[in-house]
């Protein structure tokens, strides 16, 4: 401060953040897959909402899943500033402080706890409790750092809003719940060790103990395949229940197909092969992973929409 | 550094500033709407609990031989 008094501030200052870069802190790609499964798992269920309640379930849902991205942020700005794809966040350049972060991740965490309760249930509203907790501190502040099956147990906490959705709808966890929650879960080993496989530089120099860090790359590819092959039942188990239909049965069949056969060419592939054409294959299997996760919740979002008219389900 | 009236500082802050407002006032209408919606149906403020609760209704309630000028017992809400 100088004798020019408040004006005296550079535009750098932290807490001088653009609202995009609070926006930015919420994680909002993270965001808008939370609303389209929490929005899925709500719509599926059984029971119906109103409109009102249901708007308000998956907004509260995705602002829990905003939280959380806050709070993520906050803990790792040391390693987002070494990692080329986190290094451009709001805190590790400085355009949001770090208390910033965490006093928004608190206040929102609340918030969303309290809305969702209060819009639908107190279940709904413990488990996204339950899930922020779950993301900011067993994974972001322990498993992240500590172990490579960081990102196998830690992938619950993506897992749980259309659970959350589900019980928001019914007051209760079915084994569709379950179900859905199993997909996502089991998806996303593969899912995030494809990423790994060709940004593996930005994770040792962060020395986050990825798989492809602690146990090399050939290992990383083996457990692709097998944590896909673990992955294949539960869509097919899902397209079985009441939530499912021959539109989700025809869809699990075709995306698996697809997905075994990427996770067996990672598999078969080394190093020098992958570098040779910039790791197309492992690059293909991410994107395609995205698109697997989708539609088979699309398929289900379908077999919903198409059950009045006699056309859904089973 | 001494900030002129229009840095972009300023048009930063007042894009922060309009944002919030622009979150409150769409948070007050929402609790708005959540209320009328709860109120309306006359419920428990669980949401999947789409059953309303059903009344206690006494003996006093059921139609008896009884004087006219009876009390009829409390009467259902909708």
């Amino acid at each position: 401060m100088s004798n020019t008094g408040s004006y005296e501030r550079s535009a750098n200052d932290p807490g001088e953040g653009s609202f995009g870069d609070y926006v930015q802190l919420l994680k909002p790609r993270v965001m808008s897959l939370v609303v389209f499964t929490a929005m899925v798992g709500l719509l599926v269920a059984p029971v119906h909402l109103h409109p009102v309640e249901a708007f308000s379930a998956i907004l509260f849902i995705a602002l829990g899943a905003g939280a959380s991205g806050a709070l993520n942020m906050w803990w790792d700005a040391d390693i987002d500033a070494v990692m080329r794809r986190t290094q451009g966040r709001p805190v590790p350049t400085g355009r949001i402080a770090p208390g910033e972060a965490l006093g928004l991740g608190l206040a929102l965490s609340g918030l969303s706890v309290l809305m969702l309760g209060l819009s639908t249930n107190w279940l709904a509203a413990g488990l996204l409790a339950f899930t922020i907790f779950f993301y900011a501190v067993i994974y972001t502040m322990w498993l992240k750092r500590w172990t490579p099956q960081n990102i196998v147990i830690g992938g619950a906490a993506g897992a749980f809003p259309p659970m959350i959705g589900w019980v928001a709808a019914t007051g209760s966890v079915g084994l569709e719940a379950v179900l859905m929650f199993a997909l996502i879960f089991m998806w996303t080993p593969p899912h995030f060790w494809a990423l790994a496989l060709f940004i593996n530089s930005d994770y040792s120099k962060a020395k986050v103990p990825m798989l492809t860090v602690t146990h090399g790359k050939k290992s990383t590819r083996a457990h692709i395949i097998i944590y896909t092959l673990l992955l294949i039942p539960v869509p097919l188990w899902a397209a079985m229940t009441s939530i499912g239909g021959p539109i989700s049965l025809v869809t699990a069949l075709v995306l698996n197909a697809i997905f075994l056969a990427g996770a067996v060419m990672i598999w078969r592939r080394d190093e020098t092969m992958a570098e040779a054409d910039g790791y197309r294959v492992e690059k293909r299997f991410f994107a395609f992973s995205i698109l697997y996760l989708f539609l088979h919740f699309g398929a289900f979002l379908a077999e919903a929409a198409l059950r009045p008219y006699g056309l859904g389900g089973w | 550094m001494a900030l002129q009236p229009t840095h972009e500082l300023h048009r930063r802050r007042l894009g922060r500033n309009v944002g919030v407002a622009g979150l409150l006032l769409a948070f007050v209408a929402l609790v708005f709407a959540l209320t009328v919606v709860k109120i309306q149906r006359g419920e428990p403020i669980q949401g999947f609990d789409h059953t309303a609760e059903q009344p206690r209704v006494g003996p006093a309630a059921l139609p008896t031989n009884s004087s006219p000028n009876s009390h009829p017992g409390p009467e259902a809400t909708p």
